[in-house]
């Protein structure tokens, strides 16, 4: 479980998100929505530990860091680096084969089979530079598949990709949902959070609201998030809001 | 004489012409791989960089005990170490370019090496530093450069998935290794220790490039991280073994020699290799179906 009280994340004092106080029970399927700056991409880096919150906790009950699988809105990758994407799959198993452990037979298989899954079996030993924009989220997705992780975080998953990879990794993304593992996804395409996503986060600095998708994603709410969203004041006033009485856990 | 004669003789007959091709051999062994690195990480600027920067610590080391190997040696280790860290620790957590502070870093360090040496030395001993003296390698300057390849290829070998990793996709290294800064500040080190070997042969001004042009050139005719690294040692040493004959048979200095035929090496690689010039002047005439 993923336990979030009272939780400030943001830069330089001025909080990205603040305020939230909600738990993600194991195996969830959540999606967090949200407008452009309203701290959905910060929140998932609170959960990886890049962040350190600037109030509030965060809580990882039965999850280590390397039970964390993320998948960074920017892929940050060098696509120069003469790299084959079967190597760059291979990384994906860092957690079993660590700096300088070899990759069995096995191994090698799974890889293929990550590829195979994400419709890339073809591109094997293809250097990574000769990917298009879909094919390198859907290696990236091979790599993730190969982490499996306790929980999948991923940050805007389908910007950029055509409508059928998106729907090709949809269908991933549910079996990981159905294998048990929590997963947690920044989407903007609210018809795709309707249809596939149980529950939903709606923030826009602070949580507008938590729970069914169906009772999130309402016209009010999307309205009140829109407002939220753009306030920035160079010299805002000190937060005082909400301070709650803290539990002790 | 024989083509064989001309390009075998002065080895079998010289003892230094074979000194220096071994030296060559262990710097092409060596510090070429590295610099294969320093190019795929963007870097190669900083490795001509550091190289100056190794330049006041040698130099320092001159001006205490004259031209000794040891104190030469540490002076540049120390200085180059010092360079790497601190450059690496700006890069890692400031916002600054590396490259602005880094040209400034560069001519500052070579004023202030030519200054050191020139405090005591001869013109003489400010070209063997500044240009090295791979025809006059006496046995410590052997054995210290064939000592620095082979720990370098250990340190590759063990170092090599962390480094690709840092290399694509350093974030992801964060995110699953604490090897990280390891492996940054190790490369930085085996980077430093080779442009110290290569000073010995080539002098400040010429060690970076055996590391940078090879490699340079390899990119252009492959794709593969292997091959890079196989052709870049290949005509490290194969452009070496061409500038030691020019130099002999044509009376030229050394060092620049095996740098020139490098640079030759990289301009055939740019007009010939794959999507090179030359390719790009003839007229495609067919692709592929899909």
């Amino acid at each position: 479980m993923i336990r979030f009280e009272n939780l400030t994340l943001g830069y330089d004092r001025h909080p990205a998100v603040h305020h939230l106080d909600l738990s993600i029970p194991d195996g969830s399927l959540m999606a967090i929505v949200g407008p452009n700056g309203a701290g959905k991409s910060t929140l998932l880096k609170g959960i990886t530990g890049e962040l350190r919150p600037l109030g509030g906790s965060i809580a990882l009950r039965g999850i280590s860091a390397a039970d964390i699988a993320y998948l960074p809105q920017a892929h940050g990758l060098d696509l120069d680096f003469p790299l084959s994407v079967f190597d760059l799959v291979a990384t994906g198993l860092w957690r079993r084969t660590g700096a300088f452990g070899r990759l069995s037979g096995e191994d090698r298989e799974r890889i293929r089979e990550a590829l195979d899954t994400v419709g890339l079996g073809a591109f094997v030993g293809r250097p990574i530079g000769a990917l298009s924009g879909g094919q390198l989220q859907r290696v990236r997705f091979a790599r993730l598949l190969l982490q499996q992780a306790k929980v999948m975080m991923l940050d805007e998953p389908f910007a950029a990709v055509d409508q059928r990879t998106s729907e090709d990794l949809m269908h991933i993304i549910l079996d990981w949902h159905c294998e048990g593992r929590t997963v947690l996804a920044v989407l903007h395409d609210l018809e795709q959070v309707r249809r596939h996503f149980t529950t939903c986060l709606l923030v826009a600095r602070e949580p507008i609201a938590y729970g069914d998708t169906s009772t999130v994603l309402t016209r009010a709410n999307l309205a009140r998030a829109r407002r939220h969203a753009e306030e920035f004041d160079q010299h805002a006033p000190v937060c005082h809001v909400d301070e709650l009485p803290r539990k002790t856990a | 004489m024989t083509l064989v004669g001309w390009l075998f003789d002065p080895f079998l007959d010289f003892d230094f012409m074979r000194r220096a091709l071994a030296g060559c051999l262990a710097l092409a062994l060596g510090a070429t791989p590295v610099g294969a690195f320093l190019l795929l990480r963007r870097m190669s600027l900083m490795g001509d960089a550091m190289s100056h920067a190794i330049l006041p610590g040698a130099a320092l080391g001159y001006l205490a005990f004259g031209l000794s190997l040891g104190a030469m040696t540490v002076g540049g280790l120390v200085a180059g170490v010092v360079v790497a860290l601190a450059a690496g620790v700006v890069a890692r957590s400031s916002v600054l370019k590396e490259d602005a502070s880094l040209a400034a870093f560069y001519l500052l360090s070579l004023a202030a090496g030519v200054l050191i040496v020139s405090l005591r030395g001869s013109n003489l001993d400010l070209l063997h530093v500044l240009f090295g003296s791979v025809l006059a390698l006496d046995d410590p300057s052997l054995l210290l450069i064939a000592g620095i390849a082979t720990v370098t290829l250990f340190a590759l070998a063990v170092m090599l998935r962390p480094l690709v990793l840092e290399c694509v996709d350093p974030g992801f290294l964060r995110a699953v290794s604490p090897l990280s800064p390891v492996t940054h500040y190790g490369f930085l080190i085996l980077v430093v220790l080779n442009l110290v070997a290569g000073f010995h042969a080539l002098g400040t001004l010429m060690a970076v490039g055996i590391m940078i042009l090879p490699a340079a050139a390899a990119r252009l005719w492959t794709r593969s991280l292997g091959r890079l690294l196989a052709s870049a040692v290949a005509q490290a040493f194969g452009g070496a073994v061409a500038g030691l004959l020019m130099s002999f048979y044509l009376d030229l200095p050394a060092g620049p020699a095996i740098v020139l035929m490098l640079g030759i090496l990289y301009f055939a690689a740019l007009l010939f290799a794959p999507n090179g010039l030359v390719s790009r002047l003839l007229p495609r005439r067919t692709h592929l179906e899909h």
